[in-house]
């Protein structure tokens, strides 16, 4: 059946309101069952021995006296997990990420991992086992690592996207050119040019649970794996792939998950967990310390950008170009190229230019984290946009709207762009009360604009009416911010049933056919666009009932509020039936009435958003604290409004961390200094205010209801708010994130003394 | 049809920015660039996305292009 | 194996007895061996509140207390909040205000909440943020648990004057 995907004005009845979430008495009283809430008959305790060294030659790994040990059941490294990757060098960085290949390519790389009867005798094993090291020179700096004299991290890179083609390897692994129009003559246009340099520190998603998991595979090749993951599908064929396990026969089960951001959208230490028990023959429970999650999971990118914008006099863009350059981790990734995409994309620039070079340094692999590689480029040239304004004398947010993207815009990526509400949120924050509230002495505002595309992807969903007229709802995307209620809402919205009588949850992958990873604000876009196809194939199956029930012809029946209704000529006099009674009598009117949906959700429309914080800093210590914040995002249409403010307050918060304090700190010897929540500071109750938010819907032409992702947007425009407000307040422009203490008090030194 | 192709596809391919081909869905669209720009290949199999009118299809390839429809080839985007 | 210690503690209400080594963390005593797992592990060094308990009326970190610490003391977790069935009021409010994404911090914070109330029944938005501020949400921005908790206090204080 084939669906129309078209946006459709209409009244709705349960959409647009506030449901409590299915989940929330689980999760109230302890009874949610998380990553590391499983256990199994026999379980083993998973470690993983993790390499000291940032950059090294595994020369040999002894591990016979920790097998000597009493209660060790099985020991692995690389040789455990032989490489089934064939041409897959995507697959093969992954597995080489899991457990080294003869050298450790950051502080924090597995090495080798041990399975025993408890977490005591684990640890105890993990000392016994015996590495010798050939230390190697590191690099973790983003700008050093491209420099020609940069220790080598794999000498199978050359850096593609460029000419002619490179004879040496490099760690700059790609090199991406985007824009539209002559960049020459832009400038050359130009009656006043700003010229800008930025750095950005390594920042952490810091979900709070760590990544945790229970394998067990059985000596048929049958396995198990209950899993923290923002994609139990796309883990189970990942680890299928890497351990040469058959699909249907890796039953994944995604728990209940403790945040992700884009961190559990990639295997860690499952395949590890799935090869020793594998090799013990018994389940074995892993779970992540703290530590080795900042140390070997996760992160986003350091980076280091040039913005140079040229303009008229009468602020409209000429010119722009920035160049951008963010390390990976030790394996190469496109994180430069999204930020590319992103760096311009709020403005309507004719003459635009964007570099990005992929770099690789001795760090973790990196990670999506919301919204990825975005906020950096938008510190960058949210931050040179409001320079610009003070060097036009403008006030930044009408420079902002001079030139800002609308509906046929060229996007900086090439296409034209549809309905987009950046326009729209400019307009809200100017007219926004928050815009006139007083400021006192050290505080200061500053504005930021940010975007994000939102993607679809592959979507399988079931939807059963049981006997009673309840109805379960089968979704394979994971609820990682509620989207189970925004769900549930859309199938009661579509079958005109009450929200109390949807029941959605999370399948397993047996149960349902594949669905992509929630990841890139798609959970509720695209599930809940299955849902309604699926609600829309189940109301088919009750007409066809009624019709027969009636004994009239199916296209006599339409279905309005929950009933089917006679409305063909003589049928007038017909009672019309309910969902629930047409139901009831489904076993002896053809059996039971489902829907089901499977479909490649595109078209996820754009987000778009606008902030605008307040900050006090402090001259004595430069210690900055948020005053006000506001957000303002177009959502398309919000499903259920407080899971919609929910993922704006997170997202800002997120952001607000990464401008003020979060940051990955490596020593000299390439080794993480601050690997634990005391010294990477997220943000906590007592540095925030609230957070207001201001949701606009801007329909999404192509979602029947008009939703648009809205999950990662907010995370940013923050870095560049904080940097404009901390500008306004004190007069000092802070070009590296995070805008720490420190680096504000050497900023106010250095502006005093010069 | 016309289709763009984003300026990091063209390094190293002789492509230019725009060009005329013949095809009537994305898939189509992939085996004519896939024939053209053999170093593109193994670009095109996993790390592009298609824009259509504005709207960026990522995985659907059964999707039709509509005649004078605005098309680009893309990067792959991923999320968080 | 560890040599074990016995522990014979009171959790919720009921007397538990355990035995744990001397090196295990009430924590994981908690969860591996009582089986409440509504104590949830952040980050294992008194830094996330993830795991936040009531020894004996003090709010702590119960991965920074040994087991055998708990010796002969009264322990509340997340589990006994809800009494004859009927949540906390701070529960129903974290549900009603969506207080709550991921939920993993939230039996911590819904802990640390209840403490703070049994002793302020009436905090300030101030005194509410610097309560909260040993539990770590990566999710909410905590805008929406501190006017849960707001609520709750509320409601509470309607409630003792009727």
């Amino acid at each position: 059946m084939a669906h129309d995907n078209s946006y459709v004005d209409k009244k709705f009845n349960v959409v647009g309101t506030r449901f409590n979430r299915p989940d929330g008495i689980d999760k109230v009283t302890g009874k949610a069952r998380y990553g590391a809430d499983a256990s199994a008959p026999g379980q083993l305790v998973g470690k993983v021995l993790r390499s000291p060294h940032a950059h090294a030659q595994i020369l040999k790994i002894n591990t016979s006296k920790a097998e000597k040990l009493q209660g060790v059941k099985s020991i692995i490294t690389f040789e455990d997990l032989p490489d089934l990757t064939g041409a897959d060098q995507g697959m093969a960085d992954i597995l080489e990420n899991c457990m080294a290949r003869g050298r450790a390519l950051y502080d924090g790389h597995a090495v080798a991992a041990v399975a025993a009867v408890d977490e005591q005798t684990a640890a105890k094993a993990l000392k016994l086992i015996d590495v010798k090291y050939k230390k190697l020179p590191h690099v973790t700096d983003v700008d050093e690592a491209m420099l020609p004299t940069a220790p080598i991290i794999h000498d199978r890179i050359f850096t593609r996207g460029v000419e002619p083609k490179p004879t040496k390897p490099s760690n700059i692994s790609s090199r991406t050119e985007m824009g539209n129009g002559d960049i020459e003559a832009g400038f050359a246009e130009a009656d006043i040019i700003v010229e800008h340099s930025f750095k950005t520190e390594q920042t952490h998603q810091g979900y709070i649970e760590p990544h945790a998991c229970l394998a067990s595979v059985n000596p048929d090749g049958t396995a198990e794996l209950w899993v923290t993951t923002q994609g139990h599908f796309v883990f189970r064929n990942v680890c299928a792939g890497l351990l040469g396990l058959d699909i249907a026969k890796l039953k994944v089960t995604s728990s209940e998950i403790g945040g992700g951001f884009g961190g559990k959208t990639h295997v860690w230490v499952e395949p590890v967990a799935l090869a020793l028990s594998r090799k013990a023959n018994r389940p074995v429970k892993m779970v992540m310390s703290r530590d080795e999650v900042f140390r070997a999971t996760g992160p986003t990118s350091s980076t280091s950008i040039d913005v140079k914008l040229g303009a008229k006099k009468n602020g409209r863009i000429t010119a722009a170009i920035a160049e951008l350059r963010y390390q990976g981790g030790a394996f190469p990734g496109n994180w430069a190229m999204l930020g590319c995409m992103t760096a311009f994309a709020c403005y309507d620039i004719k003459n635009n230019k964007s570099i990005g070079w992929d770099v690789l340094v001795n760090r973790p692999k990196v990670t999506a984290y919301r919204a990825p590689s975005a906020p950096m480029a938008a510190f960058a040239v949210e931050s040179a946009m409001d320079i610009l304004a003070k060097e036009l004398g403008m006030k930044a947010i009408d420079v902002r709207l001079k030139n800002v993207a609308r509906e046929g815009t060229l996007a900086p990526y090439g296409p034209t762009y549809g309905p987009i509400g950046i326009e729209d949120t400019l307009k809200a924050v100017k007219a926004h009360p928050h815009m006139r509230a007083k400021l006192k002495p050290n505080q200061g505002r500053g504005v930021a604009c940010g975007f994000w595309f939102n993607i679809g992807g592959q979507t399988s969903t079931d939807l059963n009416i049981g006997v009673d007229g309840t109805v379960n709802l089968a979704v394979g995307t994971v609820d990682v911010g509620g989207s189970r209620s925004s769900l549930a809402m859309i199938a009661a919205e579509e079958l005109g049933i009450d929200y109390e009588d949807v029941k959605a949850n999370i399948a397993d992958t047996t149960s349902l056919g594949h669905n992509d990873m929630t990841e890139g604000s798609r959970g509720t876009f695209s599930s809940g666009m299955a849902t309604i196809y699926a609600a829309r194939e189940a109301i088919e199956v009750l007409k066809q009932r009624a019709a027969q029930t009636w004994g009239i012809p199916v296209e006599d029946v339409a279905w309005e509020a929950g009933h089917a209704v006679a409305t063909g000529k003589g049928h007038g006099n017909l009672p019309k039936l309910s969902l629930r009674e047409i139901a009831a009598k489904s076993g002896r009117t053809g059996g039971p009435i489902a829907g089901h949906n499977e479909v490649t959700a595109d078209g996820a429309g754009m987000g778009f958003a606008s902030h605008i914080c307040d900050v006090e800093v402090d001259p004595e210590t430069g210690r900055s604290t948020i005053v006000r914040y506001t957000v303002v995002q177009d959502a398309g249409k919000a499903i259920n409004p407080d899971y919609v403010e929910g993922q704006f307050q997170g997202g800002a918060t997120q952001g607000i961390g990464w401008a003020l304090n979060e940051e990955y700190i490596y020593g000299d010897d390439g080794r993480l200094q601050n690997p634990g929540f005391l010294d990477y500071r997220i943000p906590v109750c007592s540095d925030l205010p609230f957070i207001d938010t201001k949701i606009l819907e801007i329909p999404n032409p192509n979602h029947p209801y008009g939703v648009r992702g809205v999950g990662e947007t907010s995370i940013v425009p923050p870095l560049a708010a904080v940097a404009n407000a901390i500008a306004n307040a004190t007069g000092v422009r802070m070009g590296h994130a995070p805008m720490s203490p420190p680096r504000v008090l050497a900023a106010l030194d250095a502006l005093d003394a010069g | 049809m016309r289709v763009s192709l984003s300026s990091s596809f063209r390094v190293g391919n002789d492509a230019e920015a725009t060009l005329e081909v013949q095809a009537e869905t994305i898939a189509q669209l992939m085996a004519c660039l896939a024939d053209r720009f053999p170093n593109l290949r193994e670009v095109l199999s996993s790390d592009v996305a298609v824009s259509i009118d504005g709207q960026i299809y990522r995985d659907d390839w059964t999707q039709t292009i509509p005649s004078g429809a605005e098309v680009y080839l893309i990067p792959r985007i991923e999320g968080g | 194996m560890s040599k074990s210690t016995l522990v014979s503690t009171t959790v919720n209400g009921d007397a538990v007895e355990f035995a744990c080594p001397a090196d295990e963390s009430l924590m994981t005593a908690l969860r591996d061996r009582v089986g409440l797992t509504g104590v949830k592990e952040g980050c294992g060094t008194g830094d996330c509140g993830a795991c936040s308990i009531s020894l004996d009326g003090r709010l702590v970190c119960s991965c920074i207390v040994l087991g055998v610490e708990a010796e002969g003391r009264s322990i509340e977790t997340v589990e006994g909040l809800s009494q004859n069935g009927v949540l906390h009021p701070l529960q129903q409010n974290f549900i009603d205000h969506a207080a709550l994404q991921c939920g993993i911090c939230t039996p911590g914070f819904l802990v640390a909440a209840k403490a703070l109330l049994d002793r302020n029944p009436n905090p300030d938005e101030s005194e509410i943020r610097y309560a909260l501020a040993g539990n770590l949400c990566r999710c909410t921005g905590y805008d929406k648990i501190v006017r849960a908790v707001q609520a709750t206090a509320k409601d509470m204080r309607k409630k003792g004057r009727s």
